[in-house]
């Protein structure tokens, strides 16, 4: 009917959506090691030191995957119209389990496998609380959120909880080991990704937590079983963060329910929006989630570099993602554009 | 109260102009509108009526062009700033608060201003005394979601008819409401007519523009392709301008198609019911066979459809598929055995506005798939491909977020949803809501040529006309009860009118 072909199209003020919703990210990302750069005048090197790579741009990729981790599975959250509050005390849980299992001497990768199911089961308790019996996210995850560091504690105490210390070659070769001059966890956080993109853009769930997150009454009369698809999407989320809890346990050789892995959720949260996920959920961004925990981990960094009194990190931090946010919303975009090119009454 | 209205304009927009990503929606537009008048905003779907309108009202931000008020130019850039200015407005699609009480939605920021505090009791009354001006009677502290689409509209309409009103824009406002309800907003129009409002009103009835309209204006492509008195312009030149051609006989085509022989049963329902939503009923649908569904406004339609689809748990009686009883229906085993349904609500349970055209047209085919086999994209292009082709969708491309189709185009995809999912039977609420006369009779004909395919149909519709030339027999609603069957050969307005009717003479 309407023959769109021979309209021409219209300059790109507005440019397509795919392109504009990385710009912004990216160039933060950029401008952030670009005043390290200036700060710090070997900020890019990198070097090879006892067979592994070292340099600033590495510390920052090393240091982010355990966040990065944590937001992939928070960005699936995110998408069905939820949200994680509970990644933090999931972390705690499956360092807690590793701690205990090595004390009850269990062969290493079935201790590796009884982390992850741990962070499954916690996710499980998620998906039933807010798919099952219907509880608000928020308040859902909140319940895990508060209880899980204790449930860590109380594992600690099955072995009189004197020194959950431990030594693992598995699990330290996958956090702190590295591999071909690359450290383990690089490759490790890598393969998840890819395993993730492939469950979430090559099976139709992606698609279907989408449609959830979108209109939930709309997707379940398209026939879509939106209790199932949001039940598995804390699951996901609960594996992400148990991978990340064996990364951190295995990095500080102990389980320490109390501060390991503190306010984690916050910065998954901020990786999600950063990389142009919304709360009102309906739009799953994975790969524009890592560049949004980069780009957490690299302020984290450059303010460590810069001299400046840890007190400036949270507030420079801040600045920076309000700073991200507001350039990515359309409507102060517009506005800005307006008031720069002398405002259009 | 000539057509010729002399004067000076209430309205005058000039060379309108508005651009959305590949789609050029208003090009240089006119339009004046003056007081007293009723003025009829025609064309397709997608042609750009609500643009324009929302542009009016503030909610879209023009690129080009200017908008007098009496004569003063104004710049609205927001609905609130337009409140101010006068112009109140139903758009198309409800946009008020479903969580929110009636009175709520009715009241709130309209009072608030003037006496500081919410004072409960004066917004009930006030509430009340709008719903009661539309002839409409409901529990005003009920939640608004918890109305059909219909009530909501009234709801809506309600809100905007105020006593500070100097033009009320009206976009598709008897899109869903039967003759009943449709006749009271007309007597209301009228009285604010005879008060000098002007008022913009904006239908695909072409029945409606001509008892109610003095003049016309009709858009198509974006493009403003005239303005007339509504006496001088008739049907056949209205269409004409409309679509850029004639209608052709597709009226009469499937008048003719009527079925009467007898296709396998493929759903049975035994006294099926839910209390205090719908009496237990009997309906059998057939392959190849079309069964309408008619009744008022709150008869019990959608809960019908609804009930046979799994989406409201039944909590009497049988439902029986090919296949045998079934159990535990829902929406999903529903689409599985080979069902699909069209919600009468398109934004509320319809769409997912965020995901593209095609992926809200594959969702159903995906989800009858299950969720590991997806299907290809290549596939799932090619059927949206289609699908746009088939029901001529509006669209620059499959990739644009349905939500920012226009409301014809937005019904055509919920359609094409169903369709994609190669159902058996299909349970249509209200399938041509909001679509342009054109495409109108290509649906019904779509439905008939699926008929001949071996479908079994089910079309619930407030629109008797579409209802008598949809379907072979008739079910007809009264009361959230079935009262009876018309059976084919017999289906025509007066008997369905006569049944609905028919009680109501017993009863005195
Ligand atoms: N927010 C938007 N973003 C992009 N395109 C849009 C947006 N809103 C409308 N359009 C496009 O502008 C054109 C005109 O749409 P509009 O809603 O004005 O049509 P309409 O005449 O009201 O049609 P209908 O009878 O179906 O309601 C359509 O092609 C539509 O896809
Ligand atoms: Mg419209």
């Amino acid at each position: 009917m309407t023959d769109v072909a021979r309209l021409p199209r219209r300059r790109d003020r507005v440019a397509r959506p795919g392109t504009h919703r990385a710009l912004w990210p990216l160039l933060a990302l950029a401008v952030i090691l670009i005043v390290d750069g200036m700060i710090s005048p070997n900020f890019f090197a990198i070097r090879i030191v006892e067979g592994r790579l070292f340099g600033n741009l590495i510390d920052i990729l090393y240091r982010a995957v355990p966040t990065a981790l944590v937001a992939l599975g928070m960005a699936v959250v995110i998408g069905s119209k939820g949200v994680d509050l509970s990644v933090g005390s999931i972390i705690a849980i499956s360092g807690a389990v590793i701690a205990w299992r090595i004390h009850a001497g269990d062969p290493h990768f079935v201790i590796l496998l009884l982390a992850l199911a741990a962070s499954v089961v916690c996710g499980m308790w998620n998906g039933l609380l807010v798919a099952g019996i219907g509880i608000q996210p928020i308040v859902a995850t909140l319940i895990l959120m508060v209880s899980g560091r204790g449930v860590g504690m109380l594992i600690n105490l099955l072995y009189g909880g004197t020194d959950p210390s431990f030594e693992s070659a598995l699990l330290q070769g996958l956090s702190t080991g590295h591999l071909w001059l690359i450290p383990t966890r690089l490759i490790l956080g890598a393969v998840l990704f890819v395993a993730l993109w492939l469950v979430i853009r090559r099976t139709a769930l992606g698609l279907f937590i989408e449609a959830v997150g979108g209109n939930a009454a709309a997707a379940n009369l398209a026939g879509v079983n939106a209790r199932l698809v949001t039940f598995a999407a804390y699951v996901i989320c609960g594996l992400m963060a148990g991978w990340a809890g064996v990364i951190l346990t295995a990095d500080t050789h102990t389980s320490d329910p109390v501060s390991v892995a503190l306010y984690i959720e916050l910065d998954a949260i901020l990786a999600v929006v950063i990389g142009g996920g919304s709360l009102a959920g309906g739009r799953i961004y994975l790969g524009m989630t890592v560049i949004g925990a980069l780009v957490i981990q690299a302020l984290t960094t450059s303010i460590l570099i810069s001299g400046l009194p840890p007190e400036y990190n949270l507030i420079i931090k801040a600045v920076v993602v309000l700073f991200v946010l507001v350039l990515q919303s359309d409507n102060a975009r517009t506005r800005i554009g307006q008031i720069v090119s002398g405002g259009r009454r | 109260m000539s057509p010729e209205t002399p004067g000076q304009a209430r309205v005058e927009m000039r060379a309108i102009r508005k651009v959305f990503p590949g789609v050029r929606a208003l090009d240089d537009v006119d339009l004046r509108i003056f007081p007293g008048e009723v003025h009829a905003l025609l064309g397709e779907n997608g042609a750009g009526k609500s643009t324009l309108i929302k542009i009016l009202t503030g909610a879209l931000l023009r690129d080009g062009g200017e908008i007098l008020l009496d004569g003063r130019p104004v710049d609205v850039r927001s609905t609130k700033e337009a409140q101010g200015l006068g112009i109140s407005t139903v758009f198309q699609e409800v946009n008020l608060i479903p969580s929110m009480s009636v009175t709520q939605n009715l009241t709130l920021g309209k009072t608030g201003g003037r006496f500081g505090m919410i004072s409960w009791r004066r917004a009930r009354a006030e509430a009340q005394a709008k719903l009661s001006r539309l002839g409409v009677k409901i529990d005003i502290d009920q939640s608004l979601g918890s109305y059909s689409v219909a009530m909501q509209q009234l709801v809506a309409i309600a809100r905007a008819l105020d006593d500070e009103t100097r033009v009320l824009v009206l976009d598709e406002p008897t899109a869903s409401l039967d003759a009943d309800e449709t006749a009271a907003l007309f007597g209301i129009i009228r009285d604010l007519k005879a008060k000098g409002i002007a008022i913009v009103f904006i239908t695909h009835f072409l029945d409606q523009v001509y008892e109610i309209s003095d003049r016309i204006s009709v858009l198509r492509n974006g493009l403003l392709v005239g303005t007339g008195p509504t006496s001088e312009i008739s049907r056949q030149q209205l269409i004409a301008m409309m679509l850029g051609r004639e209608l052709g006989e597709v009226e009469s085509a499937y008048a003719a198609h009527r079925k009467t022989g007898e296709g396998a049963e493929v759903l049975t329902a035994r006294g099926l019911g839910r209390r205090r939503t719908l009496k237990p009923f009997d309906l059998t649908l057939r392959a190849g066979e079309a069964v309408g569904l008619a009744g008022l406004l709150g008869s019990g339609r959608t809960e019908v459809a609804k009930l046979l689809f799994g989406a409201i748990r039944s909590d009497s009686g049988v439902l029986s598929l090919e296949a045998g009883p079934v159990r535990h229906a829902s929406p999903r085993r529903s689409i599985v055995a080979g069902m699909a349904f069209c919600p009468e609500d398109r934004k509320a349970e319809g769409l997912i506005g965020e995901l593209s055209i095609r992926e809200n047209i594959v969702m159903s085919m995906q989800a009858k798939g299950g969720w590991l086999r997806k299907i290809p994209r290549a596939d799932q292009e090619r059927i949206a491909d289609e699908m746009i082709r088939a029901l001529a969708i509006a669209t620059p491309d499959a990739e644009k977020p349905v939500s920012q189709l226009s409301g014809g185009n937005q019904q055509k995809v919920v359609l094409a949803r169903a369709l994609a999912s190669r159902p058996r039977i299909m349970l249509l609420d209200e399938p041509t809501r909001g679509i342009d006369v054109g495409a109108h009779a290509e649906i019904i004909l779509l439905i008939r040529r699926l008929c001949d395919q071996g479908l079994a149909l089910l079309v619930a519709s407030s629109e008797l006309d579409e209802v008598v030339a949809a379907s072979d027999r008739v079910a007809v609603m009264r009361d959230r009860e079935m009262i009876g069957e018309i059976a084919s050969g017999a289906v025509t307005r007066d008997n369905i009118i006569r049944m609905i009717a028919g009680k109501d003479d017993g009863r005195g």
